[in-house]
């Protein structure tokens, strides 16, 4: 097919002969003013995803994930967690393994509080991707000092080399009748605990 | 002030009170208005059917006849706007540098009726009594590629008499479109019976719009169906002084 | 699955049958409005959304100038990231690339995420002939397939399923649907998700398509809502990626752009559930063999087109359909395409070439030309520019070579022979402009409607409220506007002969 790589090439040169100059991108949405109380507005936006949400202070988070695993009989954990959770390390569980898992606890690399996103990019603490997405309940414990205004702040802040999970709240689609309902293929549970570092 | 009048082929041809109701406002508003009688179409149909070739001999007799003006009024958002937008493509096809400059001499200084009276004579109340039961319908054209935003209801508002009811879903296309109308005539219907459903709904005796074209698509349905409504151009309510 | 855009008839033909129907008119009607609602709430919020859009526009057609560029470097990062990258010209070469995948591997079954691309190859189509089972996991992707049906719409491709008609279908079609399954969604959305639990846990091969490739990084990106998305680009070993050329862009930077745009023109939310971004290979994480396949399939047909390139922007959202009140009447099948709608009415006959296929070339007329679709369009598409210019290509496609005078500078694939006896519309349009070319010609024609004005004045019975004459039926083309709408008899006296004879007074 070495062919057609040359191919194509040759007919986009072709086609762009009479291609204009560059324009310039505007990009002053990059520093419009940033939300007054990111962790409050986090906490709503997350919330409006049927998502839960809990604030508590560093000294609370683990009685705070306790409560958000609820009646969690089988937790999975990666190993580096910063936080004390009774539950299974992950040591390369199958995909069937996590399946009978009931949920998972992880951190996470940023926090978006205009869209009520959290950002997964797989690092300390956050374990593979499989592991925050087969269970079927995921705490989520996030710093409030990773929380961010809006998307180009998380941009800004993250590796594009990791790979990445942005997730808005549970699983959900809009398929039938373009009517939101939750609970899909992923996580049908998403429990997010925001930690006051003070 | 002296303005020319682009009457539009539809109102010259069709619709004739429409261009005299323009003269009488424009002249009670101390308008000097010409008719450049050298004026035909603006190309539009030709041009959104597709026929690039067949509408430049008709975009260099519009700029013939409407060169000089300074001020350039038509009582139609959509030829308005074929003007603005259009022209320009059919100069680029004709291959003429003349024409081309000649277009964007003219075509900069054409407005639609609202816009005129709005922006350029800086007036919403015009002095026009019509008392009757109105709702507005803002043309696909004149709202969305001229932008001519609340100017036809601010007119609308300053008229005497005249009680304005909001239209349902008003910033739907009706489904004239032109050609599209017996092109695609069963989906033009469909649009249309769903506009007319929302302007029978608002109760109101007159429907009001800027322009002709999309009126007689609608008016004709409103005729079919017997409604008892009826269809006017915003020029002729507000030239109305109803006898006062 | 049987069901196939191929032979379907010309739009007005289809969009007939299609308005027909009044459980498809109301379902439509019911979800667009839904979706149109939502959009322009989340839209409201962001104050800077004008400028988002201008942003988008300008990073799309600064890629688009430098696609080739773009593409190398794009090509090398994700090699240095242990992707291997294969280009295909065409549907056939693509689809040939990806069942080789398989074929290599000795997988007889794929988990698919949703993807245009693949749609738009017919890939499942093709692989199924080779003997792999191709699984849409996109619920709506699910219920087409279970229905065997086609896609109606680029986000929702089962918009014109209700869900009474999706309970049906899952009840007839999905191996272990409960018998008591109600026609709730969350329960609909339950089902699936048991359903294609165990295809997940055991597959071996995944097939993407990706809404965003980051030239600088290698990076890909599916945005999504299920989670089923997740699933099939992180537990299957090989991952292939079906990637238009078009979907490049410079810079990981850009996409903070795009997923401010994207989710909230798309379903209407401040964020879509789940954006997974993946940059190569990852050690110990997700699939270990990776591969891109660059699809060009008339991408670099529809980039020749100064004016319609401009379509090559286009992100997928499918704003353009749920605003469009053309697409709300008629449904997607109509426009014959997986891509139907606005987009599908520029972007058809762009990637395919006008001239050659009566469907295609009724595609750019099948529009009122009211510009829903432009205001509400993420990266400022304006269709009705690009749709007057593909009918002006329609048209000068069928105008005899000779008489342009001319070479043919079509790039169509098939030479092309037209008929050269020309179409009434045709003739009309050039009586149009010979008699409008000169005031005085069409002056004359106005004294003859005049005359005709004065006779039906006396005849005709019927008025329209405010007393002007109206005509019930016309005879020839006049009869397609007169099935439903009455039409003004021709005034006594048109607007020139009134000014002539009254001098100007009013």
């Amino acid at each position: 097919m070495s062919g057609a790589r040359e191919e194509i090439l040759a007919s986009i040169r072709t086609a762009l002969r009479d291609a204009p100059p560059e324009v310039e991108v505007p990009r002053g949405y990059r520093s419009s003013p940033p939300p007054a109380d990111l962790v409050a507005l986090f906490d709503e936006r997350v919330t409006d995803y049927r998502a839960t949400v809990t604030r508590c202070a560093l000294v609370d988070v683990v009685e705070a994930i306790r409560s958000a695993l609820g009646d969690a009989a089988r937790v999975v954990v990666s190993g580096d967690l910063p936080y004390p959770v009774d539950g299974a390390l992950d040591d390369d569980l199958s995909a069937s393994e996590l399946d009978a898992v009931d949920a998972v606890v992880t951190t996470a690399a940023v926090g978006i509080a205009v869209t009520g996103t959290i950002v997964l990019d797989h690092g300390p603490g956050q374990g593979r991707r499989a592991l925050s997405l087969v269970p079927d309940r995921h705490v989520c414990v996030i710093r409030d000092d990773q929380i961010v205004a809006g998307v180009p702040d998380a941009i800004a802040r993250l590796d594009p080399a990791r790979p990445q999970t942005w997730i808005s709240g549970p699983s959900a689609t809009s398929d039938i009748e373009l009517d939101r309902v939750e609970g899909v293929h992923g996580p049908r549970q998403l429990h997010v605990v925001v930690v006051r570092e003070d | 002030m002296r303005a020319a009048l682009l009457v539009t082929c539809i109102n010259d041809a069709v619709f004739p009170d429409t261009g005299k109701a323009v003269v009488r406002l424009l002249s009670r508003l101390g308008v000097d208005v010409e008719f450049p009688s050298g004026q035909t179409c603006c190309a539009q149909p030709m041009v959104n059917t597709g026929y690039l070739d067949e509408a430049v001999p008709v975009v260099r007799s519009f700029v013939d006849a409407f060169a000089g003006y300074d001020a350039i009024v038509a009582p139609s958002g959509s030829c308005a706007g074929s003007v603005r937008h259009q022209h320009g493509i059919v100069a680029r096809r004709s291959d003429d540098a003349a024409l081309a400059a000649a277009v964007a001499e003219t075509s900069a200084r054409v407005y639609e009726l609202s816009e005129f009276l709005v922006d350029v004579l800086g007036v919403d109340d015009v002095g026009a009594y019509f008392p009757h039961a109105v709702t507005y319908h803002p043309t696909c054209h004149s709202l969305r590629m001229l932008d001519v935003g609340d100017r036809p209801m601010r007119l609308l508002r300053a008229v005497r008499g005249l009680r304005l009811t909001e239209l349902p879903a008003a910033e739907e296309c009706c489904g004239f479109g032109g050609t599209f109308a017996v092109k695609n005539a069963d989906t033009s219907v469909a649009m249309g019976a769903d506009k007319v459903r929302h302007v029978r709904e608002t109760g109101a005796e007159v429907l009001v719009a800027g322009d002709n074209s999309c009126l007689m698509h609608i008016g004709g349905m409103l005729s079919r169906q017997r409604s008892g409504v009826r269809v006017l151009h915003l020029a002729e309510v507000l030239a109305s002084t109803e006898g006062r | 699955m049987s069901a196939t855009f191929v032979g379907m008839p010309a739009f007005p033909d289809a969009a007939r049958s299609a308005l027909a129907d009044s459980q498809l008119r109301g379902n439509l009607a019911h979800a667009t409005s839904t979706i149109r609602g939502k959009r322009a709430q989340v839209v409201g919020e962001v104050s800077e959304w004008e400028e988002l859009r201008l942003a988008g526009a300008a990073i799309k057609d600064n890629t688009l100038h430098h696609l080739d560029e773009h593409l190398l470097r794009l090509e090398r990062s994700l090699t240095e990231r242990g992707a291997t990258v294969h280009w295909a010209r065409d549907a056939a070469e693509a689809c040939a690339i990806v069942a080789g995948i398989a074929q290599q591997h000795g997988v007889d079954e794929v988990v698919k995420v949703k993807s245009m691309a693949t749609q738009e190859i017919e890939l499942n189509e093709f692989l199924a002939e080779q003997g792999i089972a191709a699984w849409e996991t996109d619920l709506a992707e699910l219920i087409v397939q279970l229905g065997d049906d086609l896609p109606s719409h680029i986000l929702v491709p089962a918009i014109h399923r209700n869900r009474a008609e999706i309970r049906e279908i899952f009840r007839a079609k999905m191996p272990g649907a409960p018998d008591d399954l109600t026609d709730n969604p969350a329960d609909l959305a339950a089902a699936a998700r048991l359903h294609l639990r165990q295809k997940f846990l055991s597959a071996r091969m995944a097939v993407s398509g990706a809404n965003f490739a980051v030239a600088d990084t290698g990076t890909l990106m599916v945005v999504e809502s299920e989670g089923n998305g997740r699933m099939c680009l992180t537990l299957p070993d090989i991952l292939v990626s079906v990637v238009g050329i078009e979907k490049v862009v410079p810079s990981w930077d850009d996409l903070d752009v795009f997923l401010q745009l994207l989710p909230r023109s798309s379903t209407g939310e401040r964020m879509n559930p789940y954006t997974s971004t993946w940059t190569g290979v990852t050690p110990g994480d997700g699939p270990q063999e990776m591969h891109v396949v660059l699809l060009d399939n008339g991408r670099t047909r529809a980039l020749a087109d100064e004016v319609g390139r401009q379509a090559l922007r286009c992100i997928r959202c499918s704003a353009c359909l749920n605003v469009c009140p053309v697409y709300e009447r008629t449904g997607g099948h109509a426009y014959g395409s997986v891509y139907p709608g606005p987009i599908g009415a520029i972007l058809n006959p762009l990637l395919r070439g006008v001239g050659h296929d009566k469907q295609l070339d009724s595609l750019p007329y099948a529009s009122s030309l009211c510009g829903a679709c432009f205001e509400a369009c993420p990266v400022r598409i304006d269709f009705p520019e690009v749709l007057v210019h593909l009918r002006s290509k329609v048209v000068d496609a069928h105008r005899g070579r000779a008489e342009r005078g001319v070479r043919c500078t079509l790039r169509a694939e098939r030479p092309v022979r037209l008929g050269r006896a020309p179409k009434p519309e045709a003739v009309a349009m050039k009586a149009a402009s010979w008699a409008l070319r000169d005031a005085g010609r069409l002056g004359r024609l106005e004294r003859l409607a005049g005359a005709a004005g004065r006779l039906l004045a006396r005849v005709l019975r019927r008025s329209a409220p405010g007393g002007r004459r109206v005509l019930g039926s016309l005879p020839g083309p006049g009869a397609r506007w007169t099935t439903a709408r009455d039409v003004p008899a021709p005034p006594t006296e048109s607007f020139r002969e009134w000014w002539q004879r009254e001098g100007g007074r009013s």
